[in-house]
């Protein structure tokens, strides 16, 4: 049975693979799958999705390819939409541990909340993190700006990891709230607040760009005025409930769109963050009180507030851009803890593609959405199983990396046993 | 009032008080020793699972029998009488339990604020003298919940921050006050020691050494010879020729040279075999360095841990008999984790008499070791390599983590007279749906998933649970 799946997902890798067809070639049909559409159909057996032009054409049964269209049996097994990543450094750090490699934090001493800050303009997609994530069916990510010198962290945007060199949609705005930035907020948290409000009277022109205590420069108050004013969505990264409590005001006074990213606690407040929409991006592996802001933490914190209608979705705290692919064992183990399945692949693909503003692009397969599809040899919120192939805007990527290099320089070199 | 006594006039009284093995070195005395108690347990017979046995044996429809906290049986259709509790464990898995061999559970807990940042003895290269079992703070809310993914065993070690971070220990996953009701009776320590760039960079970062890896090697070296000196100078002189007129000053043992050294205890422990050498080390060419130290010293190896490029030397790993302790995925946070790969547990595991290990470092990792584990299966299908088998995946972190942790004769597998540390899984444990659905620990069932309140709640948690 294995050896069958293995020699089917090698004939893929030789029909698909980049030399046996021109970079160009965006048509596609793909047979008899389970097609999870991550869109209101739901799931569908034995289904064909029909790609033209990189972009998905028809979903359905039965479906004739045309002439000189590829086609990818699937033999029954999973299709899903290609995954986000969570909100990750990948292309703005190489090295973690090596400043030079590393674009994502701002470190200004002198005026450091720069919301104007956009590091997708760091961005390179030569990284040989794009592929290490694409290998493993990650198609997109949000690139984030990391906290350093302000509790305004910038600007980042999505990134669609085929290689092109621009992020898509609307950007949007960091900040981080609790005790992770009262560092940076005058050791207190109650400060954040407190600047977030002047921030804004800044950004309304309440307060003159000439004063002595302005905190924003003019661009910086041009950019907070945008989101002030719906052009983007600010991503909050906070974990305690007293201060989500304290943005929920904020944001219905201030009408911005917001969203939560880590939220330990988030599963506290969760019919208040159903009913002002907020979506929750959940480091679903988070049980322990790692800080005093995460006392409530637990394993069903995706699954309470999918129940009460909050739209989940999933990012990591830790190794976020390198194992950005473990974003799967999040959903996974998010599922073994009471979220229902489909919500679980919903928080990998429709949920943040829509978040983020993108979600008339990406995110679900359905007739209009770019071609962005993993073909898996199994459950894909299993870590048991791996993806075959990965096609983004109807491209089949070459399933390598630095990687899978490194891995067949050695793998003939130790003895069998 | 014994205990303060014995606090007091410890090192008077060591040879007394620490009670060691029937002779055992001086270099390896406790005078911190195990108070751990198995707990009571009931006979429990549980039948009809799919059993990994942990000696690389699977047994479909099987049962096993633990009785007096021990294994008794393992096969199919054991008898039992009516007075043993019966587990249906039909589609559910049974292996033995989990062994962490790198985890810095109690000594960097949660939460992690900076009075409970005790895993780092970061005020010189060589703290040998240094045992983390004194850091350990026993109600690190982290130990419940590796117990809930069915840790039964596991080695708290020192940080990396140093060529020599002290000494390791290795405890059971028991809630309890003290460390000492947690350690593993007869474990022997482990020696935590670090290659590359963490020790060059937090004292070179002082302007001190070791500020480069060449930096790294010399301290190594000069701590050993100062351990080899040390064993020499107590070490029994070929007795001398008896004069009519005086004794022999030698004692028995031959340990009585000198005023004790806590470092080199330590080392000198490490050199006659007696604490198990550790070493976190990712590059494969400082791994083989430090196999050449070990050579030149004379201390054996008994894991690298990280090791993120140990794939590019298994064969050497297996020949010399080295565990390789290893994440499944982890890479690129440094410049020496560049070069990690999925398959890297799948290759070392592969020569013959290898000793492939999973373990976390992560309190995250520790709550989902069989996740790990069925990432490489998964990452090993995709490259081509012959199919890893469960039964023998489930050896990285039981049979071959006790080896690693020299308690392989008590724990690590489901053997007749083994320690009744046992786990009852819903199902497969490798997936990421795999959950503990019963932990025993010497045969008493220390977390039942259907039943919350048996779960141990830290006194930190008390007053905030999350319910």
């Amino acid at each position: 049975m294995i050896g069958a799946r293995i020699k089917t997902a090698h004939a893929l890798a030789l029909l698909l693979g980049l030399a046996a067809l021109p970079a160009t070639a965006q048509d596609l049909l793909i047979r008899n799958a389970t097609v999870h559409t991550a869109s209101a159909r739901g799931s569908l057996s034995n289904a064909d999705v029909l790609v033209r032009g990189g972009v998905i054409q028809a979903v359905g049964s039965g479906l004739a390819a045309p002439a000189g269209v590829a086609v990818v049996e699937a033999e029954g097994r999973p299709l899903t939409p290609a995954l986000f990543g969570g909100i990750t450094e990948i292309g703005i750090e190489e090295v973690s541990g090596e400043e030079s490699t590393v674009d994502s934090t701002l470190t200004l001493g002198e005026q450091p909340l720069r919301p104007e800050f956009d590091v997708t303009l760091a961005y390179n997609p030569a990284s040989i993190l794009v592929p290490v994530a694409r290998v493993e069916g990650i198609g997109f990510t949000a690139l984030g700006a990391h906290t350093g010198g302000g509790f305004i962290a910038g600007q980042g945007g999505v990134i669609r990891l085929d290689g092109s060199a621009d992020p898509i949609g609307p950007r949007a705005l960091y900040l981080r709230l609790g005790s992770a930035a009262a560092e940076l907020t005058g050791k207190s948290r109650a400060a954040q607040w407190m600047l977030l409000q002047q921030a804004v009277d800044e950004a309304h022109g309440r307060l003159g760009s000439d004063s002595p205590h302005a905190l924003l420069t003019p661009a910086g108050r041009r950019t907070l005025a945008d989101y002030l004013a719906g052009k983007g969505r600010i991503i909050i990264e906070v974990d305690r409930a007293s201060d989500i409590r304290q943005l929920l005001r904020w944001s219905a006074r201030e009408k911005v769109k917001i969203a939560i990213a880590g939220g330990a606690e988030a599963w506290q407040l969760a019919p208040e963050l159903a009913q002002a929409r907020v979506p929750v991006f959940v480091d679903a592996l988070g049980n322990l009180p790692t800080t005093f802001d995460q006392i409530g933490a637990t394993l069903e914190n995706a699954a309470r507030l999918r129940k009460a209608g909050v739209e989940v979705s999933f990012t990591q705290s830790g190794d976020a851009s390198h194992n950005a692919r473990k974003v799967r064992q999040l959903a996974g183990n998010a599922v073994a803890h009471g979220l229902p399945w489909a919500d679980g692949l919903a928080g990998l693909t429709r949920v943040p593609a829509q978040a983020l503003g993108v979600g008339d692009r990406i995110g679900s397969i359905e007739p209009g959405k770019l071609a962005d599809l993993v073909l898996w040899e199994g459950d894909p919120l299993d870590v048991a199983h791996y993806a075959e192939q990965v096609w983004l805007g109807g491209r089949a990527m070459p399933m390598r990396s630095r990687q899978t290099e490194l891995r067949d320089r050695y793998l003939p070199r130790t003895a069998q046993p | 009032m014994y205990n303060l006594l014995r606090a007091g006039i410890g090192l008077a009284l060591l040879s007394l008080a620490a009670a060691p093995a029937t002779g055992a070195s001086r270099f390896i005395q406790d005078p911190y020793p195990s108070t751990y108690q198995p707990r009571s347990s009931e006979a429990v017979l549980i039948h009809n699972a799919t059993v990994l046995t942990g000696t690389g044996q699977r047994l479909d429809d099987a049962d096993v029998l633990l009785r007096d906290g021990k294994v008794v049986e393992v096969g199919r259709a054991l008898q039992a009488g009516s007075e043993v509790r019966r587990i249906d464990a039909h589609g559910r898995w049974v292996t033995p339990g989990l062994i962490d061999v790198h985890s810095h559970l109690g000594v960097y807990p949660s939460p992690g604020v900076s009075a409970h940042s005790d895993g780092n003895e970061m005020t010189a290269p060589v703290t040998a003298n240094v045992w983390a079992e004194h850091s350990v703070w026993p109600q690190d809310p982290g130990f419940a919940e590796a117990l809930a993914g069915g840790v039964t065993s596991m080695q708290v070690l020192p940080g990396s921050a140093n060529l020599v971070g002290g000494r390791g220990v290795v405890l059971k996953n028991v809630p309890t006050t003290t460390y000492q009701a947690m350690k593993f009776p007869g474990a022997p320590w482990g020696l935590k020691m670090a290659c590359g760039e963490n020790p060059k960079r937090v004292y070179g970062g002082k302007g001190t050494a070791p500020g480069t890896r060449m930096g790294n090697v010399a301290g190594y070296r000069a701590a050993f010879i100062d351990a080899s000196d040390y064993i020499a100078k107590n070490t029994a002189k070929p007795a001398k020729r008896k004069r009519w007129f005086g004794g022999d000053k030698e004692d028995s043992s031959g340990d009585s040279g000198g005023k004790r050294d806590l470092k080199l205890d330590t080392l000198a422990g490490a050199i006659q075999g007696d604490i198990r050498v550790h070493i976190h080390c990712y590059r494969a060419d400082e791994m083989a360095t430090m196999l050449d130290l070990a050579d030149e010293f004379g201390f054996r190896i008994a894991a690298f841990h990280h090791g993120v490029e140990a794939y590019k030397l298994a064969d050497r790993l297996a020949q010399e008999g080295v565990c390789g302790a290893l994440w499944a995925d982890w890479w690129g946070f440094k410049m020496e984790a560049f070069d990690g790969i999925q398959e890297n547990i799948a290759l070392v595991d592969r020569p013959a008499n290898s000793c492939a290990i999973v373990h976390s470092d992560s309190p995250e990792g520790i709550q989902r070791l069989n996740q790990e584990a069925a990432k490489v299966i998964a990452a090993a299908r995709r490259a081509d390599m012959p199919a890893i088998a469960p039964e023998r995946a489930i050896t990285w972190m039981t049979a071959n983590a006790a080896k690693a942790l020299g308690i392989e004769g008590k724990t690590g597998t489901l053997e007749a007279g083994k320690n009744a540390d046992v786990v009852v899984w819903n199902g497969n444990p490798f997936s990421s749906y795999a959950l503990a659905d019963q932990v025993f620990i010497d045969g008493h069932q220390y977390y039942d998933r259907a039943d919350p309140r048996s779960k141990p709640v830290s006194d930190f948690r008390l007053g905030q649970e999350v319910r």
